[in-house]
């Protein structure tokens, strides 16, 4: 019989040594799949690391892709550390696109790029967190579970989205094809190295919010919440003050996001400027364990993966297949935080066999024979 | 030497190999060795005490006996077998029972479905067939348990009941419990031990852990002290003392009594008047309270477990809204007034709720970031102070003896004592005008406890308030100057501690007061 039993946890270098040796076991179980399906193993992962890490294009999109899902899941950190569970940030960061970009239509032309780009970045800003705030507030003051509310407000933005590409904002320039016009260049992030300058705006997040949960009054007190709200109130805590202020945080963080993405690479509003991340983020985020340099490692692996089983399949190998390893390698990077801290007991039916008798040898020597050993109190001293 | 079992009858094996016996345990967590080359031998048909101060390596121990933990060296035998336990199942599976100290029972369900829970007889046909064995062993063993009576209904002491025959059912005759009458009423406890001593009598063997030593000189047979990891010895209570097991778990004489300053002259602090708080039903949970409360004094609250302490305490903390009544601190009445501004006032409340993690402490964070919780709020700006955090973490860790590797651990890794010694550390650091504290030394041994008393006598002696709820009636008389006795939500008595004597307490605990009929309702169904 096979049972999973609770071990002290693995910390330290041996928890990374562990980290490490579960996606080697990964690749090697990758590799074994791509022999048996009869490609090239060599000329495979060569593609995948040249298409990753290669090539200018690679890198570059490698980068792009990473800050998206950086930003994102610093975002949903935050209310996670407080145990709220943010599974909106998808709408909040098509709803920082939406703000963004009528920001840009706003503005009246002739507006200095600088001031531009910056109202668009706080109209994205805000934008998140007032979709955010909708189920933030009916959480504190009705008691609505937030992970089904903010789920379902997702499916609203992108439809809002939809309605404003079809209607509302639909180029009248685009020959009847139902788009929303580009933003204007002046409101474009610039390049800087290569990348378009939301990766520095990724950093920066990633720092604030590490020093955010940890170093601020307001962050210590979501990590409170999040333990626990008795204790929060036992502490003086405002709980409804700092659920609300989190959720803001957390959603006008997906906003940024999203103003970074319409602005850094969409350059369109439309429903697709998501694409997915506000989830994605969430397995990132829990897979650094909600720690802020972690995540920023993890999306740029998680990118990388992405990025390089696209250069795979351009090599010949089906998609399925890098799929496959996209998979395996996720799969052994989620199950090693659970090796850390459980592990699997093999045990047979018979209980009694566990009982082994004593080794002849010098073991003996410290217990001698039992009957000994249960003869007439010992004295203590 | 090679080891040969001499061919023996069952019965007279029996009779010459102990039940447990554990040699050279060993076992370290990082750099902390929780047990040093420990010696433990349990005979057949003993009660055996297992004695230590927090963090002397009791539970590390049986942990190692339950099979939670794999011990680094040494050997364990059962019944003169030598056996190797890989999880606790192989553990359960040879006969050893576990009581722990908090219940691990499903609420909603019935005994005899929380008994067969896990084993297969729950299921259909079975089920008849468990209620009968639960039954027979109820019956044999004089333990007052319905096997259909849901759990959510039970008292405490049945509760217990129900955790003891859970062991039973899966045929264990070796049993450990871990301070099991820390949450038990004196009654309780005496029906407790009725038990254990007719288990005995059919040949089970018993670990008994607990801090009362009375407890343990009037139930046990033999006892095994511990002092920091290490065995000091076995003794036969027949042969002992108090006093003497304490010097083994000390390693030194130890004071016994309790000093009571006199009461300063610094005026009145708190008085509380006709307090009525009501839960989410209507019922009254306190009931026209009314009580004053000067500086430098002690003012000690006795009552069976839910006679409305809690409420009381939650009350002048601000979380709980009272109905009616007025709570005047230096004549403000703070009825009303958020946690925050009761803080600020300079009330502060180290209340340890059963679930001492629960409400006082951050279970996952560190001592540093638990000792600000109160007061990261009273400085200006946005950032946390956390150099002056941490060196008051490291002050109050050294000034109370706390045992942690660093003021960096996470609180829900260290053991009760030092989890509530973190908790009043915090409490008496914010130097409070008037300080409430609820079952400090719960669960505590009898030098933490001691620390604790001091402690709270120094506060005393600087003009604190102190309203202190406690358990022990032998403690609050010696402590407090007076006790106020509450039953079903009202005050029977507040009575001198220097002239009362503990039985008249323990009629006031029931409702019985000198002048007046039992009020109707109080105290019912909690004895």
């Amino acid at each position: 019989m096979i049972r999973i039993v609770r071990k002290e946890d693995t910390v330290g270098l041996r928890a990374w040594a562990v980290r490490a040796g579960a996606i080697l076991a990964a690749l090697a179980a990758s590799v074994l799949l791509v022999l048996l399906m009869g490609y090239d193993p060599i000329r495979t992962f060569g593609a995948m690391l040249q298409g990753a890490f290669g090539t200018e294009y690679g890198r570059i999109n490698t980068i792009i892709m990473a800050v998206a899902l950086a930003m994102t899941a610093l975002a949903v950190s935050v209310a996670f550390s407080m145990k709220f569970w943010n599974i909106g940030a998808e709408g909040q960061i098509l709803m920082g696109a939406f703000a963004a970009t009528a920001a840009a239509r706003v503005l009246p032309e002739g507006t200095p790029p600088v001031l531009l780009v910056l109202a668009c970045l706080l109209a994205g800003l805000a934008g998140g967190a007032a979709w955010a705030l909708v189920p933030g507030l009916f959480r504190i003051y009705l008691g609505t579970n937030e992970t089904l509310f903010t789920l379902m407000m997702n499916y609203i933005a992108i439809k809002f989205v939809v309605l404003l590409r079809c209607l509302a904002w639909k180029d009248p320039a685009a020959n009847g094809f139902p788009v929303i016009a580009e933003i204007p260049a002046g409101a474009f992030l610039p390049p800087v190295l290569g990348v378009h300058a939301g990766w520095i705006l990724a950093v920066l997040l990633a720092v604030a919010t590490y020093y955010f949960l940890r170093s601020t009054k307001l962050g210590y007190e979501i990590r409170v919440v999040g333990e626990s709200e008795r204790t929060a109130r036992y502490a003086g805590m405002d709980v409804r003050r700092v659920v609300v202020t989190g959720v803001l945080v957390s959603g006008a963080m997906a906003g940024l996001t999203g103003a970074v993405k319409l602005m850094g690479v969409a350059h369109t509003l439309s429903e697709t400027v998501a694409g997915g991340d506000g989830f994605t983020a969430i397995i990132i985020a829990w897979l650094a364990n909600l720690s802020a340099p972690g995540i920023v490692v993890a999306s740029v692996l998680f990118a990388a993966l992405k990025q390089g089983t696209l250069a795979m399949e351009i090599v010949g190998s089906p998609p399925s297949l890098s799929d496959v390893i996209k998979g395996l390698i996720l799969m052994a990077a989620l199950s090693t935080e659970f090796f850390l801290r459980y592990r699997i007991a093999v045990e047979r039916r018979d209980a009694h066999a566990t009982a082994v008798h004593p080794p002849a040898g010098p073991g003996q020597a410290e217990g001698g024979p039992s009957a000994e050993a249960g003869a007439p109190a010992e004295e203590g001293g | 030497m090679p080891y040969v079992h001499p061919e023996q009858d069952p019965a007279e094996r029996r009779r010459i190999d102990p039940a447990i016996e554990m040699e050279g345990i060993s076992k370290a967590f990082g750099s902390v060795q929780a047990n040093r080359d420990v010696r433990f031998t349990v005979r057949h048909g003993e009660i055996h005490a297992l004695l230590g101060e927090n963090g002397s390596g009791k539970s590390t121990l049986m942990n190692i006996l339950s099979g939670i933990y794999q011990p680094d060296a040494g050997t364990i035998r059962l019944r003169g077998r030598e056996v190797v336990f890989r999880s606790p199942r192989d553990s359960i599976e040879l006969g050893i029972g576990m009581v722990h100290q908090h219940f691990k029972l499903v609420e909603p369900m019935t005994a005899s479905e929380n008994v067969a829970m896990g084993t297969g007889d729950g299921l259909s046909r079975s089920r008849a067939k468990a209620a009968e064995r639960i039954r027979d062993y109820a019956a044999r063993f004089g333990m007052p348990v319905d096997p259909d009576k849901k759990v959510a209904d039970m008292s405490v002491g049945e509760k217990q009941s129900v955790e003891i025959l859970k062991v039973l059912y899966r045929g264990a005759d070796i049993l450990v419990l871990d301070e099991p009458t820390a949450v038990l009423t004196p009654q309780e406890i005496e029906h407790l031990f009725a038990i254990l001593r007719r288990m005995r009598e059919e040949g089970a063997s018993i670990v008994f852990i607990s801090h009362k030593l009375h407890e343990v000189l009037d139930l046990c047979d033999r006892v095994t002290v511990l002092r920091k990891g290490e065995t000091v010895g076995t003794v036969d209570v027949a042969g002992t003392t108090a006093l003497r097991l304490i010097e083994m778990m000390v390693g030194r004489a130890v004071d016994l009594s309790i000093e009571r300053p006199p009461v300063g002259a610094d005026g009145p602090c708190l008085s509380v008047r006709g307090l009525t708080v009501r839960d989410a039903l209507g019922v009254a949970k306190l009931d026209g309270v009314s009580f004053d409360l000067a500086h430098g004094e002690i003012l000690g609250v006795a009552g069976l477990a839910g006679s409305g302490q809690k409420e009381l305490c939650e009350s002048i903390a601000g979380l709980v809204h009272p109905q009616s009544g007025a709570i005047l601190f230096h004549e403000r009445d703070i009825v009303g007034r958020s946690p925050r501004e009761i803080i600020r006032m300079g009330i502060s409340m180290s209340f340890i709720p059963e679930d001492r993690l629960g409400m006082g402490l951050v279970a996952s964070m560190d001592i540093a970031d638990n000792i600000m919780l109160k007061d990261y709020a009273l400085y200006g700006g946005f950032l946390l102070d956390r150099g002056s955090a941490r060196r008051k973490a490291q002050s109050i860790v050294d000034r109370l003896a706390i045992s942690t590797p660093s003021i960096f651990h996470p609180v829900r890794k260290l053991s009760g004592g030092n989890i509530q010694k973190v908790i009043l550390g915090r409490e008496i650091d914010l130097s409070p005008k008037l300080l409430v504290t609820a079952y400090a030394v719960r669960g505590l041994d009898i030098h933490s406890s001691y620390t604790i008393y001091h402690l709270l006598n120094e506060q005393k002696r600087k003009g604190v308030a102190i309203l202190y709820v406690g358990e022990d009636l032998d403690v609050l008389l010696e402590l407090c100057d007076r006790v106020m006795v509450l039953c079903g939500g009202r005050v029977t008595g507040i009575v001198d501690a220097r002239t009362s004597r503990k039985e008249e307490i323990g009629l006031l605990m029931t409702g019985v007061t000198g002048d007046a009929p039992v009020p109707a309702g109080a105290g019912e169904g909690k004895a």
